[in-house]
C-alpha cells in the first residue's frame, strides 16, 4: 500500500525518540553529568540520546590520543629539572610541516655541542598533530599531550611554545599514558642493565 | 620490477606494434609510445586489447633530462593489472595529442596535467585550468616553479636545526603580499578568461531552444557557496525551464597543491598529508600510499599488520558509506535525522580509530612495512562487539527506515541514470561504476594486500540510478562486515612492522603505482623515486575527482532539484577533488 514505507520509517524515528526517555527512566539521575553516564552514552550499547554536553561533560580520551607535543623532564630529589632532550634534531627533521625549531647548546669553553637544547620552539599553529616527533624520538624526550583545550586570545604572543611552556614532568607523562610509560621505563632499565653487565 | 615488465610485454608481446618500445629504465615498467602515433596506439589498446577504462593520466617533469613525460594507466574492466604506457616530449612547449576521443574519462586529468605541468593536449575539447585559479601565472608542478613561502627544494629545512631561530612564515612573506601577480595585473578590474570561455561555451545552448514556446534559457551558477555542494563546489547549469540542458562543474577552490607538498616532503613525512585528501576515509588513503612505496622498496608487512590494515580499511569503508547515505538523504530534504543516525555508528568506529591511532580522522596509522603500533588492549573486543552485534542491526534499521520510503523511491528511481558503457568510458570507478552494472572491484579484480583470502561478494546493481547507488552502499557495508568477521576470526599474533621503525627510509630508483579500492573508487598513488629522500613525483589518482566526469552525463535532461541529489549520490569529498 502506498505510504506504508513512510510509516514504517517513521516507526524507526519514533523508536529512537521513545528510547531516550526509556533510558532516562531506567538510569535515573546518573545518566547525565556523571562519568558512568558519559561512558554509557559513548558505549556500543548506547540507545536514545547519544551526544555529550561539552564542555560540562567530556569524552574520556584514549591513551594513544595525540595533541601537540611536550618535552618530558625527570625531576631530581631537590626539584631540579633534567630535560631528557639531547637536541639531536630528529624530531625537527621528521616533522612534516616543519614546525619545530631547536637551538643546540655549545660548550662555552670548547665550543663543542652539548646534548641539551638551548632553545626549543614549536609553532602550534603549524603543528598537524601527526605524532612523528614522539614516535621517532630515541630518548623518549618528546611526547604527545592529551590537553586539547589550548585556545588563546592572541595568536602572535601565545602560539609559539618555548622551552618553558613545553616542559612537563615525567610524572605527568606517566599519568596520561600509563601503559606507554611502563613499557618504555622497562625497556630503558633492561638496556641499562645490559650495559652495566660486563 | 623487471619480471613484472616482462610479463606485461609478453602478455601482449605479439599484439603490440614494433614501434612501441619497452621502458628499459631500471625500476620502470610499461612501454614508451611515439607521440605521433599515440592515438593510433590508444585505439589499438582499447579496441583490440580490451583496455576499456583509462584509469590515470598524469605528467612527470624530468627537468635534468629536459623531458616531459605523460604517463597513462589503462585497465580492463574484466580485471588484471593496469597497462602502463608513456609518451615523452621536450620540456619546452610540450604538446601531446589528447586521448579524450578514445577515452572521454581523460578529460579532467588532461586538464589537470595542463594546469599543473603545462602540457598542452592537442584536440582536447575544453583545455582550461581546472585546479588553479584562472589568472594564475605558471604551472606549479614544474620542477623550476617555486611557491611564495619557498624555503628549500626538500625537507627537512636546514633552518630548523641546529640553529633554529624561530620565525613565522608570514614574517617572511606578509599576508597581503604572498601572491604573485603577473606584471600589470590588477585583481580589482579583472574578469577571468577561463570563466569567459566557460560562459561562451555554454552560450550556444541559449541561441536555439528549438521549442514552440518562446522560452528563455538561463545560465545559473549553483555554488560555489551553496549548502548542497558538500563543500566549495560550483556547477554552472544551463536551464530550460526546470530542465537541465548542460552542466559544467567548476572546482579547485580548496586546492593546496598536495602533490607539490608531497614532492617537498620526505617519503614518510607525506603519510599524514594523505589523511587530508579524503578526510572521511583517511585509513584508505594511508593504505594506498603505503602500498605504492612498499612496492618500490620491495618490502612486505608482517601477517598481523596485513590483517590490521584490512580491518581498518573496511571500517573506513563502512564510515564513508554511512556518511554518503546519510548526506544523500540530507540532499533529498530529509533534514539531518538520517545523517545523525548514520553518524552515531560512525562515532563508534571513530572511537576505535582514536584508540588505535590517536586521532579520530587524521589517523596517520600506516607505515612502510606495517602499521605504527599494535592494537591497544580491548580494541579487538570492541570491534568484535560492533561487527557482531551493533552494526548489522543498525544497517538493517537504516534499511527499514529508508529503502522502502515512497518519497525516497520517487525521487531516486530512474533519476540520474548512468549506463554501463558511459560509466566505463568516463573512467568512473567504485560504487558509481558498480551501480551501473559493472562488477569491477579492485579487491577482486587485482587483489592487493590479503584480500584474496577473504570470502565476499562484489556488490553490483544494474539500473545505474540514484536509488541503486544508494542500495549498493548498503550492500557494500554488509560485505565489509562479512570481511571484518573473517579478519577477527583469523587475525594472528606477531609483529606489526617489518624491521625497525625508521624515520628516514631509503627508496630505490623507479616508479610504482599503488592502488586500492577506496570507499569512493579506485584510489591510486603514482610515485617516482630518484633515490633521494624525497619523491621526485607524487601523484594521486583521486576517485571522486574522476567520478565527477559522470555528473554532467547524469544531470542532462533531469530537473534542477535533482542535480543536488545526483551530486550527493556520486559522493565527493572536496579535500580529494581539489587536492
Amino acid at each position: 500500500m502506498n505510504g506504508m514505507g513512510v510509516l514504517k520509517g517513521l516507526a524507526v524515528t519514533f523508536r529512537h525518540f521513545i528510547d531516550t526517555y526509556l533510558e532516562d527512566f531506567k538510569a535515573g539521575k546518573k545518566r547525565y553529568f556523571t562519568e558512568e553516564g558519559i561512558r554509557q552514552r559513548a558505549s556500543i550499547e548506547a540507545k536514545g540520546i547519544f551526544s555529550i554536553q561539552y564542555p560540562e561533560e567530556k569524552l574520556p580520551v584514549p591513551e594513544e590520543f595525540r595533541y601537540i607535543p611536550f618535552l618530558v623532564y625527570d625531576e631530581g630529589e631537590n626539584g631540579e629539572r633534567a630535560l631528557r632532550c639531547t637536541s639531536c634534531g630528529i624530531c625537527a627533521k621528521v616533522c612534516p610541516p616543519q614546525c619545530i625549531w631547536i637551538v643546540r647548546t655549545n660548550d662555552p669553553v670548547t665550543g663543542k655541542p652539548v646534548p641539551a637544547p638551548a632553545e626549543f620552539y614549536i609553532d602550534v599553529d603549524i603543528c598537524m598533530n601527526c605524532g612523528y616527533c614522539a614516535e621517532y624520538c630515541p630518548f623518549d624526550a618528546i611526547k604527545m599531550d592529551h590537553n586539547y583545550e589550548i585556545a588563546s586570545y592572541d595568536r602572535f604572543k601565545e602560539h609559539i611554545f618555548d622551552l618553558n611552556k613545553l616542559s612537563k614532568p615525567a610524572s605527568y607523562y606517566a599519568k596520561i599514558r600509563p601503559a606507554n610509560f611502563a613499557r618504555e621505563t622497562a625497556e630503558r632499565e633492561a638496556k641499562a642493565a645490559k650495559k652495566a653487565a660486563p | 620490477m623487471t619480471d613484472h615488465e616482462s610479463t606485461l610485454t609478453t602478455r601482449h608481446g605479439d599484439l603490440l606494434p614494433d614501434w612501441v618500445v619497452a621502458d628499459s629504465r631500471p625500476g620502470y615498467e610499461g612501454v614508451i609510445v611515439p607521440v605521433s602515433r599515440l592515438i593510433e596506439f590508444a585505439f589499438l589498446l582499447r579496441d583490440k586489447l580490451g583496455y576499456d577504462l583509462l584509469s590515470s593520466v598524469t605528467g612527470v617533469d624530468y627537468l635534468p633530462d629536459g623531458k616531459m613525460e605523460v604517463v597513462y594507466h589503462a585497465l580492463q574492466t574484466i580485471g588484471g593489472a593496469p597497462f602502463v604506457f608513456k609518451v615523452q616530449v621536450p620540456r619546452e612547449d610540450p604538446i601531446v595529442p589528447s586521448v579524450v576521443p578514445v577515452w572521454p574519462g581523460a578529460d579532467f586529468q588532461e586538464r589537470e596535467a595542463w594546469d599543473l605541468l603545462g602540457i598542452r593536449f592537442e584536440g582536447h575539447p575544453d583545455l582550461r585550468r581546472i585546479l588553479m585559479w584562472e589568472g594564475f601565472e605558471g604551472h606549479p608542478l614544474r620542477k623550476d616553479w617555486k611557491e611564495p613561502y619557498y624555503e628549500e627544494d626538500a625537507k627537512p629545512y636546514k633552518s630548523r636545526w641546529p640553529e633554529g631561530h624561530v620565525r613565522r612564515a608570514e614574517d617572511v612573506a606578509p599576508l597581503h603580499d604572498n601572491v604573485q601577480y603577473p606584471p600589470g595585473f590588477d585583481p580589482e578590474s579583472w574578469t577571468p578568461d577561463g570563466d569567459e570561455a566557460l560562459y561562451r561555451g555554454l552560450r550556444k545552448y541559449l541561441e536555439d531552444s528549438g521549442s514552440e514556446l518562446k522560452t528563455d534559457r538561463l545560465i545559473v551558477n549553483l555554488g560555489p557557496q551553496h549548502p548542497s555542494t558538500h563543500g566549495v563546489f560550483r556547477m554552472v547549469v544551463v536551464l530550460d525551464g526546470e530542465t537541465i540542458v548542460d552542466l559544467k562543474p567548476v572546482f579547485g577552490y580548496l586546492h593546496r597543491n598536495h602533490e607539490k607538498i608531497g614532492e617537498r616532503c620526505t617519503w614518510i613525512q607525506n603519510m599524514p598529508f594523505t589523511d587530508r585528501l579524503d578526510y572521511i576515509s583517511s585509513m584508505s588513503n594511508n593504505f594506498g600510499y603505503a602500498l605504492a612505496v612498499e612496492k618500490l622498496m620491495g618490502i612486505k608487512p608482517p601477517e598481523r599488520a596485513e590483517y590490521i590494515r584490512v580491518m581498518m580499511a573496511e571500517l573506513t569503508r563502512i564510515v564513508s558509506h554511512l556518511v554518503a547515505v546519510g548526506f544523500l538523504l540530507n540532499d533529498l530534504g530529509a533534514f539531518f535525522t538520517p545523517v545523525l543516525y548514520a553518524l552515531e555508528e560512525r562515532e563508534l568506529i571513530l572511537d576505535i580509530f582514536e584508540a588505535v591511532s590517536g586521532s579520530r580522522m587524521m589517523c596517520n596509522y600506516f607505515r612502510f612495512g606495517g602499521v605504527a603500533r599494535d592494537l591497544p588492549e580491548g580494541v579487538l573486543e570492541r570491534v568484535r562487539d560492533l561487527v557482531e552485534n551493533r552494526l548489522p542491526r543498525k544497517i538493517d534499521e537504516i534499511d527499514r527506515y529508508l529503502t522502502k520510503n515512497e518519497i525516497v523511491r520517487t525521487r531516486c528511481e530512474g533519476v540520474g541514470v548512468l549506463t554501463a558503457e558511459r560509466a566505463i568510458a568516463l573512467s568512473a570507478t567504485g560504487p558509481v561504476l558498480r551501480a551501473s552494472g559493472v562488477p569491477y572491484d579492485l579487491r577482486r579484480a587485482d587483489p592487493y594486500s590479503i584480500y584474496d583470502r577473504f570470502e565476499f561478494d562484489v556488490a553490483v546493481r544494474y539500473h545505474g540510478d540514484i536509488y541503486d547507488r544508494y542500495l549498493i552502499r548498503l550492500d557494500e557495508i554488509r560485505q565489509s562486515i562479512r570481511i571484518l568477521k573473517q579478519v577477527l576470526r583469523d587475525i594472528p599474533e606477531g609483529p606489526v612492522i617489518s624491521g625497525k621503525p625508521q624515520w628516514q627510509v631509503r627508496v630505490p630508483t623507479g616508479e610504482s603505482y599503488g592502488r586500492v579500492e577506496g570507499p569512493k573508487g579506485e584510489l591510486g598513488f603514482y610515485v617516482v623515486s630518484n633515490g633521494k629522500p624525497n619523491p621526485w613525483r607524487y601523484h594521486v589518482r583521486a576517485p571522486s575527482f574522476i567520478n565527477l566526469h559522470t555528473l554532467a552525463e547524469m544531470a542532462r535532461g533531469g530537473k534542477v532539484a535533482d542535480v543536488v541529489v545526483i551530486l550527493g549520490s556520486i559522493d565527493i569529498v572536496l579535500g580529494e577533488v581539489d587536492r
